[in-house]
């Protein structure tokens, strides 16, 4: 095998590029799994199967299948239907829409886990529904979900590089560009993927870090 | 008790203890599955008396008590509070009554989220439309007389369980219930912390007005506090009266038997 | 559609099947091997198998595809067939996922039932294969199924490097029509029922092992899908 230092160096500069995309990527798209999950865990408790049903299916749809072939849908099908956004955006609110489906898990779990008793305070306290959910419960269900919630940023992380298959440039799709350019293959791949280990490493670090934090 | 102006509670001369009924239950029966826990109750409280429920646990005291906070509905009956529905009754209509109620229970159910001080102004502020200076005026009016006005900034993880207990009662108070439903409230307590919760209790009871619906296991609280006691078995009220009587000479063989077992 | 390009797509779902059977054999085998291996008595063992574990999950699938596919050849001075590539890079990957799955199996199990295998001087190898897997593998398969969905979803990657899969077919009919909606409505539905009838095999396999064990009493499937847990940090919702 010839390793080669030189086109380590001439990667680099694309490779930070890369990493921003890739992080970006991986912020925005946490951010609307944790707002989207949110709306799924609040709907799949109306008591009416007309919402339950619909919401279940399309999220189990979602869960179910591969992120890949749902970025290629929003990516080819919405310009078709006359809707356009960035490859980025539309990769972003893939991943985003893909990963709600996980949390929702996540923030059903978290909301069944506040005892009963908290309900029945606010009842006897005669809060309003609205506010119980706002003042009592979600605020002790979030806490509880911090840790889990945190485990999927990393697995995103992890999936951010199909995006390079909608033509995004993030650290996977800069690594093929360059590696075509140069005809080097093994120096930019071995570069991002000790930088995915790294990353996800230092990000589990973090995260037990904040989930001690969290205990008291 | 102080008996100055800023006292929380004040006997209002004009309506003195016992003047009609505040609480009435008719026919009420209320199932868990196959299991009848509730079995036609009738049963009425005067405004401000203090009654006591006892009798053998799963004899139903405990869901008369969900029952009026409506964490529970009944299978069948009426139930009315200060002559107004409670059940059945339209959601608006419940909420308007609950404001009446006041609930303290067994496991404290303090918001761990909230200080102290947030666990008691938050109801009066977000129901009662209270100004938050004046909620929280209140509240240090309350926490002085539970005794825990320099916890008023912690968490409950951070107090006792007989603390917490107290202040469940200052925030189950300060909604100015006319009646406040106490269940259990010392089970969960370990035996030292029994004795400051029972005395705040006590003193709430010597000084207000307030109408208490109590189901305890501490029978002498029980002595000393009601004004009548409600012996239950399956469900069923089986005998009734002052607590010299129930306590002294009990008609009833069960109220004999379950006495004999717990004092 | 016409049929000819019906036919590439069942073409593409022979692909994915033959892919996601022969990656799910490899992460077994590795699951297992690392699994046990992460609780060998030599120190030394269990942290070459850590190791392992850490490396394959910290990185992403699909970039260990881009590796098997583009810097193994070079580096080894051989090729592997497309389909063999993507069953050693999701099979390494998934299998480091399905390593922890077995670790947490085996160190649920009873510890008294480890005393007891010991009490009856059974050997190491012994106890672990007549005491502790028996009763670890049941409670194995509920994460084992959402993990055999999540490599069902993986195996489409290949599809980025030109292998004829499932994924890829939905491509092809695309160029083929110049429209993409109906088609990759149809993939996500096959994808949908595959994964719908792996869940259903999973949980007859998982009734019949718990019989086998002797636990007639069936546990629901773990009710919260997961995507492979990354870290031991923050898995549970207390």
């Amino acid at each position: 095998m010839k390793w080669d230092w030189s086109a380590v160096a001439d990667f680099m500069p694309y490779f930070w590029d890369g990493l921003l995309v890739t992080l970006q990527i991986l912020v925005l798209g946490s951010l609307i799994s944790f707002a989207l999950g949110l709306v799924w865990a609040l709907l799949m408790r109306v008591p009416t199967r007309w919402v339950t049903w619909p919401v279940g299916a399309v999220t189990e749809f979602v869960r179910n299948t591969p992120l890949l072939v749902q970025l290629f849908f929003l990516f080819y099908v919405l310009p078709e239907w006359g809707i356009t956004f960035s490859a980025l955006t539309t990769g972003v609110f893939a991943i985003g829409l893909h990963y709600s489906t996980y949390t929702m898990q996540v923030y059903r779990a978290g909301i069944e886990a506040v005892p009963v008793g908290q309900w029945e305070a606010a009842t006897a306290l005669n809060l309003p529904l609205r506010r119980t959910w706002t003042a009592v419960i979600l605020p002790q269900a979030v806490r509880r979900v911090v840790p889990a919630l945190g485990n999927y940023v990393i697995s995103m992380l992890k999936d951010t590089p199909l995006l390079m298959a909608i033509t995004v440039l993030e650290m996977l799709g800069e690594a093929r560009l360059f590696a075509q350019q140069q005809f080097q293959f093994t120096e930019p791949l071995t570069v991002i993927g000790f930088a995915f280990i790294v990353i996800s490493y230092l990000a589990s670090l973090a995260l037990r870090a904040l989930e001690r934090r969290l205990v008291h | 008790m102080s008996t100055d102006t800023h006292a929380p509670f004040e006997k209002d001369p004009g309506s003195p203890r016992g003047t009609g009924e505040l609480i009435r239950l008719e026919k009420v029966t209320k199932r868990f599955g196959d299991h009848t826990v509730l079995d036609n109750l009738d049963f009425s409280v005067d405004t401000g008396k203090h009654v006591t429920l006892i009798g053998p646990s799963g004899s139903g005291k405990t869901t008369i008590l969900r029952l009026l906070m409506t964490l529970l509905k009944p299978d069948e009956g009426t139930i009315t509070v200060d002559g107004d529905r409670l059940f059945p009754a339209s959601e608006k209509q419940v909420r308007e009554v609950r404001k009446k109620i006041g609930m303290v229970f067994q496991q404290f159910n303090l918001f761990p989220n909230m200080t102290v001080l947030r666990n008691i102004t938050e109801a009066p502020v977000t129901v009662l439309g209270m100004s938050k200076d004046a909620a929280e005026e209140r509240a240090r009016e309350l926490l002085e007389m539970v005794g825990l006005s320099e916890h008023i900034d912690k968490h409950p993880a951070q107090l006792s369980g007989g603390q917490q207990q107290r202040v469940a009662i200052a925030r189950a108070l300060a909604m100015r219930p006319q009646v406040l439903l106490l269940d259990e409230v010392t089970s969960a307590l370990d035996p030292e912390l029994v004795a400051g919760v029972l005395d705040v209790l006590r003193d709430i009871a010597r000084s207000t007005d307030i109408t208490m619906l109590c189901v305890t296991h501490e029978m002498n609280f029980a002595r000393d506090i009601s004004d009548q006691v409600l012996m239950f078995d399956s469900g069923r009220i089986i005998e009734a009266g002052p607590p010299e009587k129930i306590f002294s000479e009990p008609e009833h063989d069960r109220t004999r038997e379950f006495l004999s077992a717990v004092l | 559609m016409t049929s000819g390009l019906w036919e590439l797509v069942l073409k593409g779902v022979w692909v994915t099947i033959q892919l996601l059977v022969l990656s799910a054999l490899l992460a077994t085998a590795v699951s297992f091997v690392v699994g046990v291996a992460r609780t060998h008595r030599l120190k030394f063992v269990r942290f070459l198998a850590g190791f392992y574990t850490e490396v394959f999950r910290g990185t992403s699938a699909l970039v260990m595809i881009f590796w098997v596919f583009f810097v193994l050849p070079p580096a080894f001075g051989w090729q592997l067939v497309p389909l063999w590539a993507g069953t050693l890079a999701l099979g390494l990957t998934y299998g480091a996922y399905g390593s922890e799955i077995v670790r947490g199996a085996l160190a649920a199990v009873d510890p008294a039932q480890r005393e007891g295998g010991i009490a009856l001087s059974f050997t190491p190898w012994q106890r672990m294969k007549l005491i502790l897997l028996p009763q670890a593998v049941p409670e194995m398969i509920p994460p084992f199924s959402n993990l055999l969905i999540e490599l069902l979803k993986g195996t489409a990657l290949v599809s980025i490097m030109g292998m004829g899969d499932l994924a890829f077919s939905g491509n092809l009919v695309r160029l083929a029509l110049q429209e993409s909606a109906e088609i990759y409505t149809y993939i996500l539905v096959i994808y949908f029922v595959i994964a719908f009838l792996l869940t259903r095999l999973m949980r007859g396999l998982e009734k019949k092992l718990k019989a086998g064990a002797g636990k007639a009493r069936v546990r629901r499937p773990d009710p919260e899908p997961k995507r492979p847990e990354t870290t031991n940090a923050g898995g549970a919702v207390r």
